[in-house]
Formats: structure tokens, sequence, C-alpha cells
């Protein structure tokens, strides 16, 4: 919209001006729009066809450590010669060992179990925010953004010290008498929730609580006033109106969660299955290059096309006029 | 027969002294921390009433009518509705319902729904929801938008979706902030009559709050001029303007020109006043204005006459010259600064097309008034 504005303002006087000033302030309009798409080219799709064309090729023991196919090396003879040579051999290889897919599997459901406590937790705390005072909110806001300024990983560490066997929860529970044998959290799953929930929590509030503190405390009220008790009034009124939120934070939540790898490692110890884990043994330990790129190839498949039909159904709705 | 102001309907239970009163404010007193929006305010408002709370924001009128909602309670004092004190009870079970100055229709339900809203709280069977949302779909002419959501109506039209949610319940009484503010002049003036026939139609209790004076003389029964958390007059439109009783309700509804003066002399049928600048004014209602004190007498401006020639019956007639003339179309207002130094606003309906004694900029005039004209305000 905006940009249009600014072209349209800039051709009408650009009539008398001279050729090269209108090129020059279409180019500097166009640049504005052009960052951004270079960013994407350089940093998201040139690696992505380079991972893609890495799992189409074979292991060999080399430098790199697969056989180069698509390579202008031998010409254009040997560009298109490659074409002969693809094949999906391990994409069918993928398909053959069970392992991929139970680590598919289990990360999909931990990220979906992960993602809706992380809503479960996250809710109540952006629903307060918004209700509080508005002299309070820019500290609460600072106090969820806070923990961003110490390193993921030391933050991961730390939750370690706090669930081990002798750890801090476990010495505050012994001494309350609440437990007489301490609890084994560590590197079970209930440990890779409580990492998933505490790291991801800001991605899940902040979003919730920007759709929350614009709603409109008026319609509470009124639902009040038609004969809603409270309880009733959130549900009818306050969560369908937060929804937009909730999806944007489970998106954040649920999306970097299923590629997770510093957590399950950390927390879950050696037995989890996850394919942020499984991707990092096939590239580091197996030194398998080309089954490793086609497990990410396939898990930003996974992850990308349900969330492209998901917004293009939103689109549509939007457009029915919501 | 003769009557204060026009008489709007045949109706004042308030005169009755066997009338019970339907809402009742005893003693009500609201904090806020320090401030004090409701300050030891009593009010009674009688069943099947249109009444305004009539004031300039921050007077405590909205506080009023959001405790009589049960969005706020009383500090102090107690809230009665049909006999009951409504201290404790939440506002989903008070049969009063609100028509919210923002509207606060659901964005997220088409205008049907938001209608039905408060008929699925009360358990109330379908067929019958569908018929009452009908119902109330004719009664404020969008039955062609049903399916509509609010975000894609008019301002006028959101008005209506918000006054027939707050009606479908029938609750007892109809409580209305500023249920005009958000519209343009034409179509508030049009909505205030639609406002006083639809409360003929359901036989409702409405209770209004305004800072539009002429709003609230449209469509109320009785006005309740508030400042500063209390009530300073209630009385009806007429009374109101024709009878204030002190300086501050002469001041807030409608043009007034204050001379300040003391009583000079007292007799049975008049009161001689003597402007503090000289003027000399006689009037038959002194009211409680006791010999010697301190008053103001006000007058409003079409209550004066304005002429070139001192009137020869007047009994109360002031010289001075024309200050100002403004022609309006249906009146003109002259500033006829007397020439003890006071600047008298007087407006003249020009009834016929030809104006006979036409006035302008620094003519000598004379402005000159009954004695029944004003009021004698002592405080």
């Amino acid at each position: 919209m905006s940009n249009i504005a600014i072209t349209d303002a800039a051709a009408a006087p650009a009539a008398a001006k001279p050729f090269l000033t209108r090129l020059a302030a279409g180019f500097v309009n166009r640049l504005v729009i052009i960052v951004p798409y270079v960013w994407l080219l350089f940093f998201f799709l040139i690696p992505f066809i380079i991972v893609f064309k890495i799992s189409l090729s074979q292991t060999a023991i080399a430098m790199p450590p697969y056989t180069p196919v698509l390579d202008f090396s031998d010409g254009l003879s040997g560009f298109f010669g490659g074409f002969r040579e693809l094949n999906l051999d391990n994409y069918a290889w993928l398909t053959q060992d069970a392992l991929y897919f139970k680590a598919y599997v289990t990360s999909l459901v931990i990220a979906a179990i992960s993602t809706v406590l992380t809503l479960i937790v996250g809710y109540p705390i952006a629903y307060g925010m918004a209700r509080a005072p508005a002299t309070v909110r820019p500290t609460l806001l600072m106090l969820v953004i806070l923990p961003f300024w110490t390193s993921f990983l030391i933050r991961v560490y730390a939750w370690i010290g706090i669930l081990k066997p002798e750890g801090l929860l476990n010495q505050l529970l012994l001494s309350l008498h609440i437990i007489d044998q301490p609890l084994v959290i560590l590197n079970t799953y209930t440990a890779i929730f409580i990492g998933i929930v505490y790291s991801y929590l800001p991605f899940m509030v902040l979003p919730l609580y920007s759709s929350l503190e614009k709603m409109d405390y008026s319609l509470i009220e009124a639902a009040k006033d038609l004969g809603c008790p409270p309880t009733a009034a959130f549900w009818k009124i306050t969560f369908p109106l937060s929804l937009p939120g909730v999806i944007a934070g489970c998106l954040l939540v649920f999306i970097p969660a299923v590629g997770e790898f510093v957590i399950p490692d950390l927390l879950g110890g050696s037995q989890t299955l996850m394919i942020g884990k499984t991707l990092w043994n096939e590239f580091f330990a197996n030194r398998d290059w080309p089954v490793s790129s086609a497990v990410a190839v396939i898990l930003l498949l996974l992850l990308t096309v349900p969330i492209m039909l998901f917004q293009q159904a939103q689109a549509k709705a939007q457009e029915q006029g919501k | 027969m003769k009557s204060l102001g026009s008489i709007r309907r045949d109706f004042a239970p308030w005169n009755d002294p066997n009338a019970k009163p339907y809402i009742q404010f005893d003693n009500v007193t609201k904090k806020f921390g320090d401030f004090t929006a409701v300050n030891n305010l009593s009010l009674t408002i009688f069943e099947r009433e249109f009444f305004a709370l009539l004031g300039a924001s921050g007077c405590g009128k909205s506080t009023l009518l959001r405790m009589l909602a049960g969005f706020e309670e009383p500090s102090a004092g107690r809230i009665l509705l049909d006999g009951q004190d409504l201290r404790g009870i939440p506002p989903h079970r008070r049969p009063v319902n609100m028509m919210f100055q923002s509207y606060a229709l659901f964005p997220h339900m088409t205008v049907e729904n938001n209608i039905a809203f408060g008929l699925k709280q009360e358990g109330m069977p379908k067929p019958d929801i569908e018929k009452r949302v009908a119902e109330m779909l004719k009664l404020v002419k969008l039955e062609q938008f049903a399916k509509r959501k609010p975000h894609q109506l008019s301002g006028g039209q959101r008005q209506r979706v918000a006054l027939a949610r707050s009606v479908a319940k029938r609750p007892k009484v109809l409580l209305l902030d500023e249920p005009l503010g958000a519209l343009d002049k034409k179509l508030r003036e049009e909505t205030q009559f639609e406002l006083m026939d639809l409360q003929q139609e359901l036989g409702l209790t409405f209770v209004v709050v305004t800072h539009d004076q002429e709003e609230a003389m449209t469509m109320a029964d009785r006005i309740a001029i508030m400042d500063k958390g209390e009530v300073m007059q209630v009385a009806t439109p007429a009374e109101v303007y024709e009878a204030p009783t002190s300086r501050f309700v002469a001041h807030f509804v409608g043009n007034v020109n204050m001379f300040e003066g003391k009583v000079a002399e007292r007799t049975a049928n008049t009161t001689r006043i003597t402007g503090s600048t000289g003027a000399q004014i006689v009037v038959d209602n002194g009211g409680a204005a006791a010999p010697n004190s301190d008053i103001v007498f006000a007058i409003r401006p079409e209550k004066i006459k304005v002429s070139s020639k001192k009137p020869v019956d007047a009994v109360n007639a002031l010289e001075g010259e024309v200050y100002d003339v403004a022609y309006l179309g249906d009146m003109t207002v002259y500033h006829i600064k007397l020439d003890d130094g006071q600047i008298v606003r007087a407006s003249a309906l020009n009834a016929s097309r030809i104006t006979e004694d036409p006035l302008t900029w620094n003519d000598r005039a004379w402005v000159s008034f009954r004695p029944d004209a004003g009021v004698v305000l002592t405080r």
C-alpha cells in the first residue's frame, strides 16, 4: 500500500524530470523491497538448494564426503549429464529404516505436547500482563524478555543442575519431606518438556499478550451485562478474540521445537529419539551428508507445507469477510 | 391553562406522593482512591420513566450508571431496584441491561448472534430466540443485515445493533451510556425521537447518561444535572430551563444572562433588585431571597426584548448600545452593551421576513423584559 503511494507521489511530478532522475527514484523505492528478498535469497534459498543438491548425491570417502552432482567442473555437458545420475535413493532409504519415521513422529508429538503445555502456562501469564495496570506493563514485558540476555545454552545447562537426582529441585522436595526418594526427571521426556516450555515461553507469551492487550475490556462487561458469568465470558469472548495470538504463539513454539536439538540432547539423555538429534548423528557421527540432507529437506517440507495450506485457508476466510 | 415551559407527556409520578419509586439511590458514595466520583447522592427514578443524567465529563454520571449495572460497587450507601437491594449482585444476575458508549459489539459474531447472545445465556429455547431476534431486527430496521459482522456495518447501524442487543432480553431497566455520542448531528436528532418511541413501545425504564443538554431535554421525562459527584437539580426539562435553582444549572443548560445584585425591597408580590452596577430590576417571584441578601438574577436571552425606543409599558427597561448582531436565520442574537458596562445577550425570533425595527452595530438600544421573565437565584 504505502509503497504504491510512494511510487505514485514520485511519478506525478516525474514527467517533467529527466529520465535518469526518475529511474533513480524508482530504484530507491524498489531497493527497500529488494533488501529483504536479497537476504532471503542468500540466506535461505541458496543454502536450501545446496542442501537439496547434496541430498540427491551419494556418500563418498572424500572431501566433502559425497560425490558432487550437477557440477560445472566438467563443463555444461557434465552439468546436464549429471541429471541422469540423479536419484532419490536417500529419500527411499528414509522410508526403509523405521528409525527415521519414528524420529519424525516422536519429534512432532513432543513438539505438539510442548506447544500445548507452553500455551497452558503462557496464556495466564499473557492475560495477567494484559490486565495489569498500564504503568506496570512495560516492566512485565521486560521481565519476559530478560532471559534472552543470557545464552540459551547456559540456561539449558542450568536446568541440568536443577533437575538431576541430587539437584536443587530434589533437594528442596526432600528437605520439605514431600518425597523420600529423589525423582528421576533428568534424561526423561519430562525434562524435555520442561526445557522446551521454559525456553520457548516468551515466543508464546508475546503474541498472546499483544492480541489480548488490544482487546476492548468493555466487550467482557457487555457479555456479563447480558447474563454471561465471568468464566463463560472468557471462553465465549476473550479466547475466540485472542485466537490470532494463540495461532501465532503456537507456530512460533511448534516449528522450532520440532527440530530442537540442544534440549533433547542435554536434558533428554541418550535414548530420546528426536529428528534434530538424528540429523546431528547422521551428519557428524556417520558423516553421511546426503542422508542427513534428505532428513533436513523432509523436515522442512513437513513444517512449511501445512503452514502454507493453513495460511491460504485463512486468507480465503478473510476474503469472505472473516 | 398555564404551564411552565411545554409539557412533554402526561406522565408525572414524581408529583404523586403515593407513587412507588423504582430505582433508588440512597446516600450513595463512590470513591476511587482519593477521588470521590459520587458524593452522598440520593435519587429516585420511577417505572417507565425516561431519566437523563446530564453533566460534564468527570461529574460522576457514568459511575452512577456503572453502579446500577453492577460493574462498580458503591463505597457507601445502597441502591434499590424495585425494592431489592442490589449490593453484592454481580452484573450477570442483574435485571438491567446496558448499551455501551463504544457499543461493545462482539466482533467475531454476526449481528444475529450479537442480539441472541443474552437470550442464549438465559437458556431460552431456540425457536423463541429466533423469533425474538427477528422481532428485534425488525424493530431497529436491520432485517437484511442479520448475517453481517459488526465491522461491515456503518456507525449508525452498529448503534442500532447495540440497542437491539440491549433490549432483546426485555430488561427491567435499560441503561444507555452516551447512546448517540458517536453519531453525526443529523442522525443523532433522528435517533433521539426513535429512542423515545422505542421506550414508549416497550414500556421500559430508561436511564441515559449524556453530556449533551439538547439530547437530555429532547428525550427525558426528568433530568438530573450533576456536578462533582453531586446532583444539582432533578426536574423536568421545562423546569430545568425555566426554573433553575442554582447558577450552575442556569449556566449549564442553555444560554443565560446573569445580573449580580442585592434584594432592595420585598413586597407581597414583587421583589426589587439593585444590580451591582446600579440597574434596577423588578421581578414578581423573588423565591426565598431575603431582603438585602446577595442574589443573582438570571434571565434567558429569548425573554429579553430589544428595541430602538424605550417601551412605554415596560416594567424593566435598561439602556445600552448594540455591540454585536448575529443573524442565524430562524432568529437574530443581539449583544447589547448596557450603559453600566454589562453585556446582555438577547435573541429575537424572526417570525416575519421583514424586520420592523432594524438595529445594527453601535445603535442606541433598549432591552426590556417582563417581571416574570427571569428567576432569582440565591446559590
